[in-house]
């Protein structure tokens, strides 16, 4: 049941990316690195970064729904929206551990790329934005890997081959004190281990 | 200028007493409203470094805030350098209660606090110093002099012989309650939440790569990891008995306060959170309570404990509200008050609780201020505050409500902590 859902989720993203359904959930795009930047062109960056993705994220699909015929240059996207699917951030509303429902999609492809490679492990890095005080914000961050930690292994993720960490609001994605920043400060992280080699494909 | 003969005499009449004034506390009988300020005037003194001297102390004091100092302009300040002895009528006329000079001698340095109504020289005193290029002893030395005349002018010891403990860039460093002596204390790496012991010889902080809770000898130069591993360790503060570390301690379900005795035998746990966050430990100056903030009824508040972590008792009102947030309590040295910050209008802001009352009061309205901490003369509180743009330390008068900056530059400095009264 939770494998079945599981690959689901994983299709559902793959196959919405392709739709580009994803521009409803900009959130569960990888955000990039602002540094210092208005809140004009930092959002208008954002907004450019999304849609550059998008369109990868369609060519990558539709070279999977290709499926057999694909070449290398296919098989090499395919890997890179694999391992992207490992550590694509997740996002959290203002000092909540909560994980929002574009959250639970990115973890839910997460869950299936794990479970059809048993060899790959995944560090989880909490992340908060620089509100509050730093012991707070540690301590946040704790939680907020823990509770992705939890998901994961809800969704049939053995344990052991999740470990969490937290680094406060001491690597901020995003430098500015506006309310966008802060917003994409607030994050979990993830380092796929032993993922070096071809993944395999989660299976439907 | 017709007492300038006097001076030495009055300095030989004066001379003996200083052995009997030597001892702490001394206090002079001026004539002291407690309800408004003596008018202190810093004659300039003469000797190399006397300028520099005079320069400390008139800051100090008026840091102080519990004295008024009256600057001589340049005309008088220049008559009075050249005077033999204070003038009494030119004091009078400016509203001075008394008068203090300091004057380089061979060994250190020469203090005098005269009596203006008295005309009198109310407490002379010599005090020891390392020679003047050695900026850091000397100054730490004139610091306390400031203390010991603040304390004879009004009953009360001055602070400015304490030091600051903040984060800038990856390090913890110290700063003199002046503003000046910026000193790095930890090479670069991830420490946070520096606290003192009760002496002011050690300091105690997080560090989360790796995760642990350091205690660094500040007088050996020789710090180590007294706990640490996987989770989170948080906010240590030294008890009261500078044995034992306090500190806040998580793997996936939450964090607690935890207890770790210098002498080793790792961490035991003190309060129970059943998967909330507890951390931000801070005891009463008694050592029996300790306050602290805890999420767990759903969002930050602050509690207070008995120090073995049984009797849990919410401290502050419980507000409602999704993002209320009440954190980073610091428990003020006379015991009567915490000083925490609070949510208010989507930032936050410094508040203080009455132990007694639990009446409530706002220090801030400026920016956003957090991270409270308290100058050991429990009037004083150091905090963050990015009024000016960049998160900087910042100074409170709570009596007065005057405040000044006390770090400078580019960088965000955060996470104050005041040092006990210094002695070296």
């Amino acid at each position: 049941m939770i494998r079945k859902n599981a690959v689901l989720s994983l299709v559902v993203l793959l196959v919405s990316a392709g739709l580009g359904a994803c521009r409803k959930k900009p959130e569960s795009a990888p955000a990039p690195t602002i540094v210092g930047v208005s809140d004009d062109v930092a959002s208008q960056r954002r907004a450019d970064s999304l849609a550059a993705d998008a369109a990868r994220r369609r060519a990558d699909s539709l070279a999977i729904a290709r499926g057999g015929s694909a070449t290398d240059g296919d098989a090499q996207r395919v890997q890179t929206v694999l391992k992207q699917s490992l550590t694509q951030r997740i996002f959290f509303d203002y000092d909540k551990d909560v994980l929002r429902d574009d959250a639970r999609t990115v973890l839910d492809a997460k869950a299936s790329v794990l479970e059809a490679n048993p060899a790959v492990t995944l560090v989880i890095t909490g992340h908060t934005d620089e509100q509050g005080t730093a012991e707070y914000n540690l301590a946040l961050g704790q939680r907020r890997a823990a509770q992705v930690k939890r998901y994961l292994v809800s969704k049939g993720v053995q344990e052991g081959r999740l470990s969490v960490q937290s680094l406060g609001d001491s690597q901020p994605l995003a430098t500015g004190t506006d309310a966008g920043s802060y917003e994409q400060n607030r994050r979990a992280e993830f380092e796929a281990l032993n993922a070096a080699g071809a993944l395999m494909r989660p299976r439907s | 200028m017709m007492i300038r003969r006097a001076l030495g005499a009055l300095l030989c009449i004066a001379a003996p007493l200083a052995a009997q004034d030597t001892t702490k506390g001394v206090r002079i009988g001026l004539a002291y409203d407690p309800g408004s300020r003596p008018g202190i005037v810093v004659l300039p003194g003469k000797g190399v470094g006397a300028d520099s001297a005079r320069a400390i102390v008139q800051r100090d004091l008026d840091f102080g805030d519990r004295v008024n100092v009256i600057v001589l302009d340049a005309a008088a300040a220049t008559d009075a350098s050249r005077a033999a002895s204070p003038s009494w009528p030119v004091l009078a006329r400016l509203g001075a209660a008394a008068a203090v000079q300091v004057t380089p001698t061979v060994t250190g340095l020469h203090v005098a606090i005269y009596d203006v109504a008295k005309q009198t020289t109310a407490l002379v005193r010599d005090y020891p110093a390392p020679p003047l290029a050695q900026a850091h002893g000397w100054r730490a030395v004139v610091h306390g002099l400031s203390d010991d005349l603040e304390e004879a002018l009004t009953g009360t010891r001055g602070i400015a012989r304490t030091r600051v403990l903040f984060e800038r860039g990856r390090r913890i460093w110290t700063i003199d309650s002046d503003g000046t002596e910026v000193v790095a204390v930890t090479d670069v790496g991830t420490p946070q939440s520096a606290a003192w012991n009760p002496t002011g010889t050690m300091i105690t902080y997080n560090t989360y790569l790796p995760a642990g809770i350091v205690v660094h000898d500040l007088v050996a130069g020789r710090s180590r990891m007294l706990v640490g591993g996987s989770g989170v360790f948080i906010s240590p503060v030294f008890t009261p008995d500078g044995g034992s570390v306090v500190y806040s301690h998580g793997v996936e379900d939450g964090t607690d306060l935890y207890i770790a005795s210098l002498a080793g035998g790792g961490g035991r746990r003190l309060s129970v959170g059943r998967g909330s966050d507890n951390v931000s430990p801070s005891f009463s100056p008694d050592g029996r309570r300790i306050a602290f903030m805890s999420a767990r009824a759903g969002h930050p508040e602050i509690y207070t404990m008995d120090a073995d972590g049984t009797n849990p008792d919410l401290l502050t009102p419980l507000e409602f509200g999704e993002n209320a947030h009440r954190a980073s309590p610091d428990w003020s040295p006379d015991g009567r008050y915490v000083a925490f910050h609070s949510s208010m209008a989507g930032t936050f802001q410094l508040m203080t609780i009455s132990l007694r009352d639990r009446g409530l009061k706002q220090l801030t309205s400026d920016g956003r201020n957090e991270d409270p901490s308290w100058a050991p003369d429990g009037r004083h509180i150091t905090f963050t505050s990015n009024r000016t743009g960049v998160k900087q330390l910042w100074v409170l008068d709570i009596e007065t409500g005057r405040s000044r900056q006390l770090t400078h530059g580019s960088q965000p400095a955060r996470n104050p902590a005041w040092s006990p009264r210094l002695s070296s």
